[in-house]
């Protein structure tokens, strides 16, 4: 079955004006919205560190980092006063640990100025008319690179026949979504590969007529002048991935907590950070995407019935610009992500252009998939917004938060229900997971390979001569052909979805596919050599690649 | 405002004394469709030999269930467990809770499949624990489950005795511990829904074994060879599964295993000493009035364990021993003679 694709309907903004806009809305009174954020911040700590003795530990705790931080790695978007700030606390800390009387009292007052501080770093400095303006030039900007991209000349920047429209193809219940942004809030949840992704959704979300997104951007990104200003106008508040204390963190989430009370839609990259091993991610953090649970009880128990959605959406791309250095790390790192430190392979304005020419001229085929919207309890919702559970039955969602017909407040229950929202997130990745033909013979000539090695361990095997590995051509077809039919099957049973390159013959499939994988790299993942064979020229960028269809059930098939 | 009572579905040996328990706290709903169970709890106050206490009121509506509880017990057979959530389904909603007391396994099968078929495979696709059919088959999800020592007779009796209330709600482990804690009952806590769940199902293997020796007239080193070999198996499998090891060294595990492996009481046990006799396994269903688990369970892990590649020999040893491909005796021999002798290698 081939769902209809909607490359070429135009989509009218869902609002008549950006006055109507949630985030503008948001933008209009930040001054009062930060210091709403500090202070639900300060409460919840509050609460946490219930007594002052707990309090002023963290708050030495907090300033300790802090200061380390500030020393050891600091960076030229942080605020000039970052080491004042932190030894005046240091000073107030002092008079606060002796027995005096107005201990409480001061160290009530050291938490809040951190939690102004703090709210203040993370807002964005959303401007409608820096948006439009931004949105023009990203609009304008990709459809030229993508003219100059497609007639291979750089002349071709000046003519504008091509647009991001016929090369992004984006599938899904289009009408369905933006039904429900005029009725609730948006949480869009993509799968994040590349670091054009946010870019990427942030298009799509422009063309089906949705308002801007507010969304957490590395505040590293913000260390480059062009991109900051980029993203504070296209909605973006920023996270510091530095900062680990849990008055940062909490004042994080009561940033997204209270946007989306205010009907911000919210972008989130549930897996965190970019998937090192090219497998769509089956961990989620559950940090950010658990005020979206909070904000909708929160709606509720304010007699507000604007109901808070969520859209798992799937990027499928044939090359991931970064992949070799993200399966190196993957590989370097395995199981000790905490102790790596991000390395920044787009610090300057040119690389990024160089990034972004590439991508567009390389880039042959991409898909975004938009999945069917859900509750935040895993159901699916039908055009008005109801939940609908098992045999069609409407299930009042505030009913989750009851107990003997009153609203309760039970964090280890929002705790397990958003273990339970990101465990369906999973599942929907992977019924929306896109299959283009370089996915399927990334993933037959890894197999392949792999299973002449099969008393190897991973590591050992990546780590064996690619001029060694050479595979017949025939019994690469064939194996194309099982898995390929095995693959319909489960598309049928809606468990993964195909291109429409992939309705060929095995024999395009590969032809397609050769061309397409990964083909900015310096070394290939699959080629076809002068013999006839197939064969690798980096095996780690081609475990990269079939790593996308690992988790299915025909892995037994495979080997 | 407080629902106004707690319900048990199923008014079996467990059922009734669970209901009874209960009634201890608050009023009681029990649900059975049985005419003749109606009958007698509606004139004689009793039900199975036991008397009820008087705030347990019979009821033949799951609708009126749902709608007057908000705690509900489900304690019926597992092969009728998936069907009865079905009819129920209709009638609950997010803020149910249902804490079951099931010890069996659910399967689905292909239609016109019977789960003695050859051509059957298990996987856990297919085969799933109560609580994951009660997610299957309704919106609720505050789910746990009741499993321990818990043998009805001797509840009933108020001998002391401690039970396992486990769910990844805390809240639900509290509702149970409120509702069923008193000076002679212990309620216990624990997260790991699946791994209670399935201490509780896979020791009914282990009972049934430990009925064999008895009925072999084998005494009490025979069982306690029995018992701790068949802890490790019931670990191997419990985590093949999906439950976790923390969950079988527990009152739900080894606690239960001890007295299920050790009491007249357990019908289980009681079948496996039959069988040992000399007793045809289709004449022991047929006499008994309820359900011994033990004997799906055996058919259904068995094609499990060989699904997935590993051994599990007393669980092998006891399919062949109901299908008659073996006598006990030649089970036990078997057994003796194979080649394991790490004490504990699961740790």
């Amino acid at each position: 079955m081939q769902e209809k694709f909607n490359n070429k309907t135009k989509y009218k903004s869902i609002h008549l004006s950006h006055s109507e806009w949630p985030i503008f809305k948001l933008s209009k009174n930040m001054q009062a919205f930060i210091e709403k954020v500090s202070n639900d911040s300060f409460e919840k700590i509050k609460a946490i560190k219930d007594d002052d003795q707990k309090l002023i530990e963290e708050l030495e705790k907090t300033r300790y980092r802090e200061k380390l931080r500030v020393e050891k790695m600091p960076w030229s978007v942080d605020p000039e006063d970052d080491y004042d700030f932190w030894k005046k606390v240091k000073k107030q800390l002092v008079g606060s640990s002796g027995q005096s009387i107005d201990a409480s009292v001061n160290s009530d007052k050291i938490l809040k100025s951190i939690t102004d501080r703090y709210a203040n770093e993370i807002a964005s400095s959303f401007k409608p008319s820096s948006h439009r303006f931004a949105r023009r030039v990203t609009t304008f900007g990709f459809a030229r690179l993508l003219n100059a991209a497609h007639s291979g000349r750089f002349s071709g920047l000046f003519k504008a026949r091509h647009t991001l429209r016929d090369k992004i193809r984006v599938r899904g219940d289009i009408d369905h979504l933006r039904d429900l942004a005029k009725k609730g809030t948006i949480i869009m949840v993509p799968t994040h590969f590349s670091n054009i992704d946010s870019v990427l959704i942030g298009w799509v979300i422009q063309e089906l007529g949705l308002p801007p997104f507010i969304y957490g951007a590395g505040l590293n990104l913000f260390n480059i002048k062009i991109f900051a200003y980029f993203m504070n106008s296209l909605g973006a508040y920023k996270v510091d991935r530095r900062k680990k204390n849990l008055i940062y963190l909490e004042t994080l989430k009561s940033y997204s907590d209270l946007a989306i009370q205010d009907g911000c839609h919210s972008l989130f990259f549930p897996g965190g950070t970019r998937s090192r091993s090219g497998a769509i991610e089956t961990e989620l953090k559950r940090g950010l995407l658990g005020t979206s649970i909070q904000a909708q009880l929160a709606n509720f128990k304010n007699d507000k019935d604007e109901k808070i959605f969520v859209v798992p959406v799937v990027l499928n791309y044939n090359f991931v610009l970064e992949a070799p250095s993200l399966i190196d790390q993957f590989l370097k790192i395995k199981g000790q992500e905490r102790y790596y430190t991000e390395n920044d392979e787009y610090s300057t304005s040119y690389k990024i252009s160089k990034f972004l020419f590439k991508f567009f001229t390389k880039q042959s085929d991409i898909s975004v998939s938009i999945g069917k919207p859900m509750d935040l309890f895993g159901n699916y919702v039908n055009d008005e917004g109801q939940s609908v559970g098992q045999n069609g039955r409407h299930i009042a969602t505030r009913d989750y938060f009851m107990y003997n017909g009153k609203f309760v407040d039970d964090q280890q229950r929002d705790e397990e229900y958003t273990r339970n929202l990101s465990k369906r997130i999973v599942e929907e990745f992977h019924k929306n997971n896109e299959v283009l033909p370089s996915h399927l013979i990334a993933y037959v000539g890894f197999k392949l390979l792999r299973n002449k090695f099969s008393d190897l361990d991973l590591f050992n095997f990546l780590r064996l001569p690619e001029d060694e590995l050479l595979l017949d051509f025939g019994e690469f077809t064939q194996k194309v052909e099982e898995i390929k039919t095995i693959i319909f099957e489960l598309e049928k049973e809606g468990q993964i979805l195909v291109s429409p390159g992939l309705y060929k013959s095995s024999a395009e499939i590969i032809e397609y596919g050769l061309d397409n994988l990964g083909i900015f790299h310096t070394k290939l993942p699959l080629i076809r050599n002068e013999q006839g064979d197939i064969e690798t020229q980096s095996l780690s960028l081609l475990y990269f690649y079939h790593n996308r269809l690992r988790g299915y059930n025909f892995e037994e098939y495979a080997s | 405002m407080p629902a106004k009572y707690v319900g048990v579905v199923g008014a079996g040996n467990f059922g009734t004394v669970v209901a009874n328990l209960l009634a201890e706290k608050t009023k009681v709903k029990l649900y059975t469709t049985n005419p003749a169970k109606i009958q007698n709890i509606t004139s004689n106050r009793t039900n199975l030999g036991y008397k009820l206490h008087d705030k347990i009121e019979v009821c033949s509506s799951l609708e009126e269930i749902a709608g007057e509880c908000e705690t509900i017990f489900p304690i019926i057979p597992s092969s009728g467990f998936r069907s009865m959530m079905k009819e129920f389904c209709p009638h609950l909603h997010p803020y149910h809770t249902l804490i079951h007391g099931t010890k069996g396994l659910d399967v689905t099968l292909p239609v016109g499949m019977t789960i003695d078929n050859n051509d059957v495979e298990f996987n856990r696709d297919n085969v799933k624990t109560m609580s994951e059919v009660i997610r299957d088959e309704s919106v609720v999800v505050r789910i746990g489950c009741l499993a321990g020592p818990n043998l009805a007779k001797e509840i009933y009796n108020k001998q002391p005795a401690a039970t396992v209330v486990a769910s990844s709600f805390d809240s639900v482990i509290k509702e149970g511990q409120r509702l069923l804690r008193s000076d002679l009952f212990q309620v216990y806590g624990n997260k790991d829904l699946i791994g209670i769940e399935l201490t509780g199902v896979l020791k009914n293997i282990i009972a049934l074994a430990s009925g064999a020796l008895e009925g072999l007239g084998y005494g009490e080193n025979a069982r306690a060879m029995l018992i701790s070999r068949g802890l490790v198996e019931m670990i191997y499998l419990g985590k093949a599964l999906g439950g976790n090891l923390q969950a079988f060294i527990g009152l739900a595990g080894v606690g239960d295993l001890v007295a299920t492996s050790a009491s007249k009481l357990s019908r289980n046990f009681t079948v496996g000493t039959r069988l040992a006799k000399g007793e045809n396994i289709q004449d022991i269903i047929l006499s008994m009035n309820e359900v011994a688990e033990g004997v799906n369970t055996v058919k259904i892990v068995k094609k499990f364990a060989e699904h997935y590649g590993f051994r599990a020999p007393i669980t092998e040893t006891l399919y062949k021993i109901l299908n008659q491909e073996k006598s006990v005796e030649d089970g036990l021999t078997y057994l003796m003679k194979l080649p394991l002798n790490v004490d504990i290698d699961f740790i």
